[in-house]
Parts: C-alpha cells; structure tokens; sequence
C-alpha cells in the first residue's frame, strides 16, 4: 500500500492541509457539518505537541485563536452558519489587529439554525461582510479533496504572508464526501512562515510600523517585546488613535494590502476549462462546481461551445480576470446554491449584467446535472 | 472497467456505510481506481432508512451522487421499496432474504441471499452482516479484488474483530458462488 494515498472525507483533508501548513493550536466548538475537523485535530494534534482546546463556545474559540497567533502560532478554528454568525466580531478585531489565522466554515443551510445536515452555499456575502466596518478579506473554497487540502495550505500562507484572518468556504457536501487525497511529501509545497522583527529585546519595537515591502514583522506575544494590540484604530505603537491621518492610512492599508493583490497568486486562485471560443461560459465554486464540470464535460463531447471557470477565491473578485474571459461569450451563468450571491459581484465584473443568468438550487441537495441543463437548454432556446 | 454507481441502502446501524466506504476505500488505495463515497447524512443515518452512494471508475468523477444506481443493495424493506424504482433497467439488485420480500415486476436482476441467516447461523454475530454483504457484492460483480478488500479490512478494522470479519467476507463469497 501506498503510504501517501487516502480515501478520505473532505474535513479530515483540510486537517490534514493545516497539519501540513504546520497548525499549533486549535479551539473550536463542534457543529455540523465541520465537526470531524475538530474531531480528528483533537487526535492528531496533541500527538505533534500542539494544543487542541474545545471552548465552552465559538465565541471564545475565535477569541482564544486570536491570542494563540500573536504568541506566535499558527491557528485555526472550524464552525458552521451559526458559529460563524458569533465569530463575526472577533473576526473584525483580527483584521484591525492583523492577526493571521485560519476560520473554517462548512456551510449548511440557513439562515439561523436552519438546516444542519444539508448543504448550502448561503454564506458567500456572510464571509464578505459579516463583520462591521470596511474591510477587505480573503475567502477560498474547494471542489475535491484534493483542492481542499492544498487551499488549506495556501489560507495558512496568505495569513501570514498579509497578516490576516483568511476564511475556508467550505460546504456540507464536499465536507462530508470521501475521495482520494495524495500526501505530498512535506517540504513539497512551500510554507510560509511567521515573519518575526529583528529588533532585540530592550530596543523599541513598532508592531504596526511597515517595512519598505509593506509587511508587518510580528514579536511573539509575552516574549521580547511589550506592545499594545487593540481594535480601535491605532499607531506604529498599538496604541488606540482617532488622528484622522492615522485613521486614513491604516483604512486604507488594511483594503489596499489584499485588494492590490486580488488578480495575483497567492490570493486569487481559480481554474478555468474550456473558455477558448466559448459561447457561454459558467461560473461556479465549492460541491456545485462538480455538477458544473460534469454538465460541460458532456456538452463539450456534443460539440458546444461550452466553457467554465471554478472560482477558488471567492474574495477578493478577481473582477478584472473575470471581465477579460467573459468579454466574449454570449451568456455568463452562475450555478450556486443560495438565492443568488456570487453573481452580484459576476455582473459587476463584466461589461453587460444583462447577459449574466443565475442557475441555483436552495432546498438542501446538491444541484443535479440535469437541474443545470434544463436552465442551459432554455437559454439555447431549445425548451426543457 | 466500466464506471459503477452503487447505492447501499438498508437501516441506521446495519453498517452499510461502513461496508460502502470499505468498498471504495479498497478500490482507491489497493486497485488504484478512482472512487468517490457520499451518505445521507442525519436523523435518518440513526435508524430509519440510510443511504450511502459509491462511485467507481478508471476515471475522475465529478457529479459525486447517485441518480440511477446500476447496483442497488438493499438490506431492508423500507430501502427496498424506497430505492427498487431507481435502479438503471437491467442493473444488479441484492437483497438479504430474512429482511426483503421481493416483488418481481421491477426490471433489475434481483439476487436475493440469506446472508443475515448465514451469518447468524455461523459467526452468531450481526455485527459483521455488512461483511458478508459486500463478500457477495465483491464475488457477484468483481468490481475490486477480493483481496484489496482483506486489506482494508485489516487496516480499518480492531484486530480482535479482523477473523470474523474474514469470516463473514468468504461466507459472502461463497454464498454468491452458489
């Protein structure tokens, strides 16, 4: 037997891509459909001498997260709707923070404690706004095991690589579903690791002073340095400030260091099939993605001009890369399941919303190949 | 080998997620098939009619559920009658004789084995019916090797169960011989 090969469900993929990025610390509290994350981190974890803690709540395991990472961890917590309605705030003081660490949410249907065992992708706009204030974010998601596990890597990357809170986007289905997953061997996908100040201890040290490359070195918490790290808008020192200069910059340095990075790898990944000479071109993301491939795979065969783009990275939209491949297609559809959320930022990415179509499916199971091509076959004017 | 939809029907506790995710599990790890395995997850996974859908092919699968299985397991009456009408015509359709009266107006080739009464009479045992269940499936449909699925067994399952479990698989095995 291979050792690298696994027939696994997608949540013990992402622990096994956290595992891999090099995950110290875990608090959570479990919730379906994400608790086999905490399930299985609550084994493996200790095992490699790091922490795994179960909170009395999401609350506290957001917050516990956020002090675990400025001691100089690297964190993850996993939740489902309505743990990640109450990491909301805590999320929002990361950002202002810049705390890196990892949030998972296997969506499930909503709103409230809506439909446990059944998927959704009801969560999009949730991931992108549910905190309050201005803010920018990165959010990812997966349609196999496999890209699961390597998005999971990545979020790990892009935390502390942009000091930020980076959202895992995941859904019931492909969270519950068993596939293969290959075990790269470790030290074959880069990692990136905590930037740390070179100042020593005893030297005034600046957290939120920027190098000339925009990053922010970190000191481990309780180590070296003292500073001050809040949620009011502050200084280089940490220490809270309402100068209008200083609230400007650090505003727009908290949008501008992932929006400016939003077409460029790490941030923005997709893949795209079939989109050369392509008449209409889909649009998905997460377990639909699947119905999606297998839709155009058939088409293509049949000889249409049938093209799709899997979005990795919800946020930030990569809307200039999207305006550029649909500029020529006749209609852009976005298959999605919830009343339609990923497509608002579609149709203001390309030059005409008119020729952008919503497929979907909200009642709990998974958008079928048929549900898509009976939609296809209406806009060809071929009747269902 | 031509692509294979399966769906393992029967109640909460009967282990036939267990034995589905063995079936797939082998295929991917010891004969080096691509498989995916989903279930219906839920109030109706405990008790009730449960669900899991395998998938297995030589080549990537995207659509992970199944519409028209055209191998159909069904080990009690209640997933029988719920899941008979779905079979692909002329797909397989095994049941266990002790649980599932069948009807014969439904266009699948019904195999129907007492392999709970087997297993009984045998092992005296339940826990490993799910086993014997797939020693059928294996032998009946070849669809991965027997002993891809020894090997499975041994790296999933306590030791101290692994002989009944091999017990139960040739009694499956033998059965479908007959």
């Amino acid at each position: 037997m291979k050792q690298n090969i696994k027939f696994v469900q997608g949540n013990e993929a992402c622990v096994e891509g956290a595992l891999y990025a090099g995950l110290d610390f875990f608090a959570g509290y479990p919730i379906t459909p994400s608790t086999e994350i905490m399930e299985h981190l609550s084994e493996r974890l200790p095992i490699k001498k790091g922490k795994f803690i179960q909170m009395e709540d999401e609350i506290a395991s957001m917050c516990a997260i956020i002090g675990a990472s400025l001691t100089g961890k690297k964190v993850m917590t996993a939740t489902s709707g309505p743990g990640f309605s109450l990491k909301q705030e805590a999320l929002g003081y990361a950002i202002m923070a810049e705390i890196p660490c990892v949030v998972v949410n296997v969506q499930r249907g909503g709103p409230s404690t809506g439909n446990p065992t059944h998927v959704s992708q009801g969560d999009v706009n949730q991931a992108r706004w549910g905190t309050h204030g201005d803010h920018a974010i990165v959010a990812m998601t997966a349609s196999t095991i496999q890209d699961i596990f390597e998005v999971t890597i990545q979020a790990f990357n892009i935390a502390e690589t942009y000091r930020t809170p980076v959202i895992l986007l995941f859904d019931e289905i492909i969270g519950h579903m068993r596939e293969k997953l290959i075990l790269p061997e470790p030290g074959k996908i880069p990692l990136v690791e905590r930037l740390r100040t070179s100042v020593k201890s005893g030297i005034d040290y600046h957290p939120y002073l920027q190098r000339e490359d925009g990053r922010l070195p970190m000191s481990d918490f309780g180590e070296q340095h003292r500073y001050n790290v809040t949620g009011l808008f502050h200084d280089m020192w940490g220490f809270p400030s309402t100068k209008p200069k200083i609230v400007h910059g650090l505003l727009r340095h908290l949008n501008d260091k992932i929006t400016n990075y939003a077409e460029t790898k790490p941030i923005c990944m997709y893949k795209e099939f079939y989109l050369e000479g392509a008449e209409i071109i889909l649009i998905s993301y997460g377990s639909s993605a699947r119905s999606v491939l297998h839709t155009v795979k058939n088409r293509q065969a049949a000889g249409e001009k049938i093209g799709f783009i899997e979005l990795q990275t919800l946020w930030p939209f990569p809307y200039n890369i999207i305006k550029k491949k649909c500029a020529n297609a006749r209609h852009v559809i976005v298959v999605e399941m919830n009343m339609g959320q990923m497509i608002r930022a579609v149709k203001n990415a390309v030059e005409d919303p008119k020729k952008v179509f919503l497929i979907n499916r909200i009642d709990g199971l998974l958008i079928t190949v048929s549900d898509i091509r009976n939609i296809l076959r209406m806009l060809q004017g071929k009747g269902v | 080998m031509e692509r294979c939809r399966i769906i393992f029907s029967g109640s909460g506790g009967q282990g036939v997620i267990t034995a589905s995710f063995i079936l797939a599990e082998a295929a991917v790890i010891f004969d080096n098939l691509e498989a995916v395995q989903s279930q219906s997850y839920g109030p109706e996974a405990r008790g009730g009619a449960t669900r899991s859908d395998v998938i297995i092919s030589e080549e990537k699968i995207n659509f992970p559920k199944v519409i028209q299985p055209n191998i159909l397991i069904s080990l009690n009456q209640e997933a029988y009658n719920e899941f008979a009408p779905i079979i692909r015509p002329g797909g397989i359709l095994i049941s266990d004789s002790h649980f599932v009266k069948i009807k014969r107006h439904i266009d699948a080739i019904q195999k129907s084995f007492p392999m709970f009464e087997t297993v009984m009479a045998d092992i005296k045992n339940p826990i490993v019916f799910n086993i014997c269940m797939l020693g059928v499936l294996i032998e009946l449909t070849k669809v991965v090797k027997k002993e891809s699925v020894i090997k499975t067994l041994e790296k999933n399952i306590p030791k101290k169960f692994i002989d009944i479990n091999k017990r139960a698989l040739f009694l499956g095995i033998k059965l479908a011989k007959k």
